[in-house]
């Protein structure tokens, strides 16, 4: 994971001409663990996380939500820093509401992901130290998914892992899901020829694989399901050690 | 009416404003807010050691291939679409060629966030200079409009390493732009870690009398090459060809595949491997 250093002001010693100075300083990113799912279908889409916060070696809840839901039709799950991920959906709930008022219409799935990705680099220089999935339903009704790094390059994919257990679950995906590159051409559909019910399945398992070997990752895990008929959530509990 | 000259002023820090929430104003007023007056800083007493520990969050992957050539009848555009974070493989379907107007193309090298948005704030810019001066914009003039940002950000940490290809009155052009500030035209480019193995085979099979078929084929053997022999590159390879109505998706071949296509395995003959485990000679010992 890249970023390591902790939260404490620290105090080093600076050698000038013999006399030592104390600067101290204070690092603003922390890693708060956790592992995001998403998975994109012919008319669904899953994003899944678990409910684990962590700083350091230390667990602060079991039950902390990496996903909100930004519009009718988008879902966003986060893992990252936690801080960065609450001040990122109060920014996008914020310029989703003047849309609305703008547009007279919500906000679609392709549009949110285009100004998540310019809400992150607008930030290019302190980013927000968050990790995105954004899950939906485009304009046709179809599933999709779009990853994001920290400071918002982004594309739509099939399928997508954020977050400490990312390389743990990201090759078991790979094997199943079968979906097509999206830069084939002639182009073919990236989403997963699997039913919702066995996406589903894939995630729940996944992320038990996940909560076994990786320590971020545990508690519960939070399903978020958005189809035709709207968007439900479900949670399972998952190993507390 | 006086020639806006602000762009030449020494960059402001701290000035930051929000693009795309200010009320209607004429061209050249929207031209000004295209630029997001200088992305806002951090107020921090030593930035320089703070965006070397950022920049780690960000890991911006100049493992990659793209290329660049212009030929008798338009440009091709071939890229990889491999993003590796270090030793892994984050991903193994980027867009690398940024489609920023039907007429312009743009390849990704270097930090992929940094590539999407300014290649997407040119594409807006180009569109202000269609409407203010009812003509298309040249590669030159769109290369210029980048290869200038770029270089008032010089220093701050962006990463990329573009070509910005198209053809424009004088024909078919590219241009290679990097994050250093520097702006090359020229008539074939590669960049990227697996360029030196792109270069190869396209310097080989180069001439400027090419058809587009055995064109667009040259860029993708050559791309397929480098992601033989490099680790860093991979997954699909995309060819883009521009011609004077503009650009086209020609193809998007995965690397398994052609590999597979330009050495078929023949079942009745072994090819020796390249290495292979020797047996120990068994020595009656102790």
């Amino acid at each position: 994971m890249a970023c390591t250093l902790s939260m404490e002001a620290q105090a080093e010693g600076v050698e000038t001409r013999g006399v030592v100075k104390n600067r101290s300083s204070f690092n603003p990113y922390d890693n708060n663990g956790g592992t995001c799912v998403a998975i994109a279908g012919e008319d669904y889409c899953v994003i899944a996380a678990d409910t684990r916060l962590s700083t350091g070696f230390s667990i602060l809840t079991r039950d902390a939500s990496k996903i909100v839901q930004l519009s009718e039709k988008s879902v966003l799950g986060t893992s990252g820093f936690q801080a960065d991920m609450k001040t990122l959906q109060k920014m996008l709930n914020a310029k989703n509401q003047v849309y609305r008022h703008q547009h007279n219409k919500e906000m679609s799935c392709p549009a949110m992901a285009q100004l998540l990705s310019n809400t992150l680099y607008y930030k290019r220089f302190f980013p927000y130290y968050t990790f995105n999935l954004l899950g939906g339903l485009d304009n046709e009704g179809k599933g999709c998914v779009y990853t994001y790094d920290a400071v918002g390059s982004y594309e739509r994919v099939g399928y997508s892992v954020q977050g400490t257990g990312q390389q743990l679950v990201v090759p078991v995906l790979d094997n199943q899901l079968k979906s097509a590159s999206p830069l084939l051409y002639p182009p073919q559909s990236t989403a997963t020829p699997l039913t919702e019910s066995e996406a589903v399945d894939i995630v729940k398992d996944t992320m038990a694989s996940a909560g076994e070997r990786d320590i971020y990752t545990g508690d519960a895990v939070e399903v978020v399901i958005i189809n035709r008929q709207g968007i439900r959530r479900e949670t399972f509990p998952l190993k507390k050690d | 009416m006086r020639t806006d000259l602000s762009c030449l002023d020494p960059p402001t820090l701290c000035r930051s404003r929000l693009p795309g929430l200010g009320a209607e104003e004429d061209v050249m007023g929207l031209l000004e807010k295209t630029v997001p007056g200088r992305l806002e800083l951090p107020q921090v007493a030593d930035l320089d050691a703070f965006e070397k520990s950022a920049v780690q969050m960000v890991k911006p992957s100049k493992g990659t291939t793209t290329l660049a050539f212009i030929y008798k009848d338009g440009v091709v555009v071939a890229v990889d679409s491999r993003a590796s974070m270090g030793p892994y493989i984050s991903s193994q379907t980027v867009k690398k060629v940024i489609e920023i107007n039907p007429y312009l193309l743009g390849t990704m090298a270097g930090g992929a966030a940094d590539c999407q948005f300014w290649q997407r704030n040119l594409g807006l810019r180009c569109r202000l200079h269609e409407l203010g001066n009812k003509k298309r914009i040249s590669v030159a003039g769109a290369s210029k409009l980048l290869a200038n940002i770029l270089f008032s950000y010089r220093g701050m940490g962006l990463s990329m390493g573009t070509m910005i290809a198209g053809w424009d009155d004088t024909g078919p052009n590219v241009y290679y732009i990097d994050s250093d500030g520097a702006r090359l035209k020229g008539q074939r480019f590669s960049v990227g870690s697996g360029s030196t193995y792109a270069y190869g085979v396209l310097d080989a099979g180069y001439k400027w009398d090419l058809k587009k078929e055995a064109a667009c084929e040259l860029g993708r053997r050559a791309i397929y090459h480098a992601t033989f022999r490099d680790a860093a590159s991979g997954g699909t390879v995309s060819v883009y060809h521009i011609g004077p109505d503009g650009w086209e998706k020609i193809s998007g071949d995965d690397v398994n595949d052609l590999h597979y296509a330009y050495y078929p395995v023949q079942s009745t003959q072994q090819t020796p491997p390249e290495q292979s485990m020797t047996d120990v000679a068994s020595t009656s010992s102790s």
